[in-house]
């Protein structure tokens, strides 16, 4: 009585027929890999998606009736319109993988043999891979590792046999971890080429919120405020104190009576630094993109890593637009002036102002200039004015008219920093002293977490300077004679009332504790995981012992590392599943030399049934293999001693390899 | 003593092309476990039990399970006798050394459970007063699974206390053919001569017991009873009881076939028999037999 003799298994050349289990493991696979793409695929797909999805398990669980070829043409052909309406055409990877989410529901719906299943679990694979154009963030990661440990698991299920999902899960589990060490192995030694070899995910190339190079203060009426991370920093030593970190951008000297934009120094650029006496400061800026040619670098920069060059008016810039989050040391001196030699042509365009316009301001800055006698004292003298004067620091600025410095300086005083930085610089201007504005960022905030020195955009700020003979460019900041805490506190003290974005907010303790925790890890991943480039492997390999490493000795590295895991995974599973004992390797020995003729045991099968059934497919061997078999269920069961069997046992391998030539049939 | 497999060679003469259905009903009477036969009727469910009793030299009564039968009608009864002036107890057929209980799913929950503890505890306790019944005793039941109507099908719990339940199924055609030709009646019942009596099945019982069990074998059942509680198939695993009887019914088995160990061939011949009635299953669609070699095939047999 072998009942498992007579199994009755379909198999066909594309394998295995589907049953309900093994399709409801495919439609598990389909979740996962749309789950990730929900996010960014078109809404209307979507909800086609979620149609086709939701039908496919009633069917499987309410027995509904399946969905019929014209419907599913149907579907094909709208959707494939759909495709083309919505990205404007049907190539590329946009509504390539729109389609592909769409291919695999439809899959779903023809699933007949078992190749069909291994296309859905292929696909799936792929959908993950996708999913990493789009979005490579932690979560992101987190996500596909689960999604991929659930289509591992239905690949499992689709081959082997019929296995509870807890157990399918755990082996697909087991068998991902036993990847990690090749993964990590090949992370750290695949040689890597300078710039991206494919498309960075669209969130690398994402127009972010930043400074821009104009400044219009009395067209804005609300500043609003994102907390979006502009860069990262990360100081060799103590950082200095928040008043001290002035960020430098853009410098904008040319104003038309509205409006402040970058002068002629800005395109004027050197690479190197003029020298600076006294100490500097060390750092390395982790700068997220910002679609332009900007560093951000503290005031006053004194070396720049090659490839970035420095602008006549004092900012940092790079060779090309920042598309990638980049990272790049710098030193600065904080305490120092470049001194007071400036083109003449420069000091010209510090003093440009349109002909007419703002009639009031000018007259206060022509008494200004009178009363005060030298510009260093009436740079004091306009600074004591904004302390005196009940002027407001808030980020709700009334808007301004034709006259805007007149009415800001007389009537609203009212504005931000850029309103305090343009007004001042106009002053100065109209009182005859070189003066303009410096936009950048101000402080930062630093993560108790990781120790980095977090900049958000909401630091972003506006200053002003002014050139004094014999000592050159000075650094004044009006919105701190107006509100000191800005600049020393950061945006997050400001006074009560004001829209203060969430971010920023001091009060809710935990929740800002909790932001740097996450921040942090967001951050080590960034600079561990994205940002590995091959700066950073030559760095780490040099770090670990290998001098001046190219891409021979990493691929040698690469593979004989390989080959280790693989001995060492193999040893521990040869000794978790081989028993240390002589009886059981001569036993397996004779299955091994039976198994190259296809004559092998099956795992449940015992010893005696194993004689049987070879004895009827192969009458030749009959008796060496029952006598074999006898030994060892004799030894292995009963009371015989071992050593005499194992004895046999080898003999009758060896017997067996010469015999084992299968009959020509 | 006579050796138990010319017991199951004499069986296969009366009841044709059913040999391993006798070895394993003998081996569950060996390993002292009672017998549930599941067919529909006429697939010589009775005349198994009959012949089994008859060749084993034991006394056999039957009892045909009804709706209105009581447990009183099973365990006997205490009369009042006017010449002694005192109540004398009327045995009742469970008094016995086999009992077939035929259609036991027709009587009701509250017989069913009289039997059942004569079953468990080899006694019955009947008005405050517990008497033993004979050894060996054994119960073979049998039941209908066709018709269901009015019946009263065993709990599992119940279920546990049968060591196997096995079914007969029809003749093959070849012995179908040779059971119309021949004469092989009910008549040929009475001229059976008993081949071994109850001290044979005693002595066969304590021969299996020490029927040597390895290392490697215990192993093997383990990772057996350890597959049916991973989860996922079975909504209850087997029981240590079920073990056990998994265990012991092996030995008998070994017994049968003149063999000083068990292998896990025996394991596997009886595990069927002691563990699919104990198995509720989530998808019971499969058939018996499909149902045993899922379980078998999952599980490797240690090397």
């Amino acid at each position: 009585m072998k009942w498992w003799r007579n199994r009755t298994t379909g198999h066909t050349e594309d394998g295995p027929p589907l049953d309900a289990r093994r399709i409801a493991w495919l439609t598990a696979v389909a979740a996962c890999a749309l789950l990730p793409h929900a996010s960014h695929l078109p809404g209307w797909l979507d909800a086609v998606a979620i149609l086709l999805f939701t039908w496919r398990v009633a069917q499987l669980q309410l027995r509904w009736p399946g969905v019929s070829g014209p419907v599913k043409l149907l579907v094909v052909v709208a959707c494939c319109a759909g495709v083309t309406l919505t990205f404007g055409h049907l190539f590329g990877r946009e509504p390539g993988v729109a389609l592909l989410a769409l291919l695999l529901v439809l899959k779903l719906h023809e699933l007949r043999s078992g190749r069909d299943g291994h296309a859905v679990v292929l696909l799936g694979y792929f959908m993950l891979l996708a999913a990493f154009m789009y979005s490579q963030t932690p979560a992101m990661a987190a996500l596909l590792a689960l999604s991929m440990t659930v289509i591992t698991a239905a690949l499992i299920a689709l081959t082997g046999p019929p296995a509870p999902v807890r157990v399918l899960l755990h082996q697909s589990a087991w068998m991902l971890a036993q990847a990690l060490p090749f993964m990590l192995v090949l992370f750290v030694l695949f040689p890597r080429v300078p710039g991206p070899l494919w498309g960075l995910p669209l969130d690398a190339y994402g127009s972010t919120s930043g400074l821009s190079d104009n400044m219009a203060p009395g067209s804005i009426s609300q500043l609003s405020l994102s907390g979006e991370i502009a860069f990262r920093v990360r100081f060799d030593g103590n950082a200095p104190a928040a008043r001290e970190l002035y960020w430098r951008g853009p410098v904008l000297s040319r104003f038309n009576g509205r409006t402040w934009r970058q002068g002629d120094a800005a395109r004027r650029v050197s690479d190197r630094p003029p020298p600076l006496p006294g100490a500097a400061v060390a750092y390395e800026v982790t700068l997220e993109p910002n679609s332009r040619n900007w560093l951000f670098a503290l005031e006053t920069v004194s070396a720049l890593p090659a490839g970035t060059r420095l602008s006549d008016d004092g900012q940092v810039l790079s060779g090309e637009v920042v598309r990638s989050r980049r990272r790049d040391r710098f030193e600065s001196i904080l305490s120092t002036r470049p001194g007071d030699a400036e083109r003449s042509d420069s000091l010209q365009a510090a003093l440009q102002l349109p002909a007419t316009g703002n009639p009031r301001a000018r007259e206060l800055a022509h008494r200004l200039r009178t009363q005060a006698g030298t510009p260093d004292a009436t740079v004091d003298a306009a600074l004591a004015l904004f302390r005196r004067e009940p002027f407001v620091y808030t980020l709700k600025p009334p808007l301004l008219g034709t006259d805007g410095m007149d009415e800001f300086l007389f009537d609203t005083r009212r504005g931000f920093c850029e309103h305090y930085a343009g007004a001042f610089v106009f002053l100065m201007r109209a009182a005859g002293v070189p003066a303009r504005v410096v936009t950048g960022y101000q402080g930062g905030e630093r993560n108790s977490v990781d120790d980095y020195l977090v900049v958000r955009q909401s630091d972003a700020h506006a200053w002003a300077e002014v050139w004094l003979r014999g000592e050159g460019w000075r650094r004044v900041d009006p919105t701190a004679a107006i509100l000191p805490s800005r600049v020393e506190r950061g945006l997050a003290d400001m006074a009560a009332g004001e829209p203060v974005p969430f971010v920023a907010r001091v009060d809710a303790g935990w929740l800002r504790s909790l932001r740097h925790r996450w921040e942090a890890t967001n951050n080590a991943w960034n600079q561990w995981v994205l940002s590995y480039d091959q700066q950073k492997q030559l760095e780490l390999l040099s770090r670990l012992g290998m001098p001046a490493p190219d891409w021979r000795s990493m691929t040698i590295w690469m593979a004989s590392l390989c080959a280790l895991l693989a001995l060492v995974l193999t040893a521990w599973t040869l000794r978790r599943t081989t028993p240390d004992d002589s009886l059981a390797q001569a036993w397996l020995r004779i299955d091994r030399t039976l198994r190259s003729s296809g004559l092998g045991r099956e795992p449940w099968e015992g010893p005696m049934d194993y004689a049987t059934r070879i004895a009827s497919v192969r009458p030749d061997l009959a008796n060496e293999v029952s006598h074999a078999c006898r030994l060892y269920a004799d030894a292995r069961y009963g009371n015989a001693p071992h050593a005499p069997a194992v004895r046999e046992l080898r003999a009758s391998a060896r017997a067996l390899r010469r015999k084992r030539t299968p009959p020509t049939s | 003593m006579p050796a138990p497999s010319t017991i199951v060679d004499a069986a296969s003469t009366l009841i044709l092309g059913k040999r391993s259905r006798i070895e394993l009903a003998l081996t569950c009477l060996i390993a002292g476990g009672h017998l549930l036969i599941e067919d529909v009727p006429g697939t010589g469910k009775t005349t198994l039990a009959h012949v089994l009793a008859r060749l084993l030299g034991l006394d056999f009564r039957r009892v045909q399970f009804t709706s209105d039968l009581l447990p009183a009608d099973i365990l006997g009864v205490s009369v009042f006798e006017r010449e002694t002036g005192a109540f004398r107890f009327h045995p009742g057929p469970v008094f016995t050394q086999v009992l077939l209980a035929d259609e036991v799913n027709r009587a009701t929950p509250r017989t069913q459970s009289a039997l059942l503890e004569a079953m468990e505890e080899h006694q019955v306790s009947i008005e405050g007063e517990t008497r033993p019944l004979p050894e060996p005793f054994f119960v073979i039941a049998t039941q209908n699974p066709a018709s269901q109507i009015g019946t009263y099908p065993l709990p599992e719990s119940q279920l546990d206390r049968f060591m196997m339940r096995i079914t007969m199924g029809y003749p093959d055609p070849a012995a179908e053919r040779a059971l119309l030709t021949g004469h092989h009646g009910r008549d040929r019942l009475a001229g059976l001569v008993p081949l071994a009596d109850a001290a044979a099945l005693t002595g066969w019982r304590a021969q299996a017991e020490s029927v040597h069990v390895s290392e490697t074998l215990i192993d093997y059942v383990q990772a057996l009873i350890a597959h049916t509680r991973a989860g996922g198939t079975y909504r209850l695993g087997l029981s240590p009881r079920a073990g056990l009887a998994l265990l012991a019914a092996a030995r008998a088995r070994a017994l049968l076939q003149a063999r000083s160990h068990v292998l896990p061939e025996d394991v596997q011949a009886v595990l069927p028999a002691v563990a699919l009635h104990r198995l509720p299953r989530f998808d019971p669609a499969d058939s018996q037999d499909e149902a045993a070699r899922l379980l078998l095939q999952a599980v490797a047999l240690p090397v």
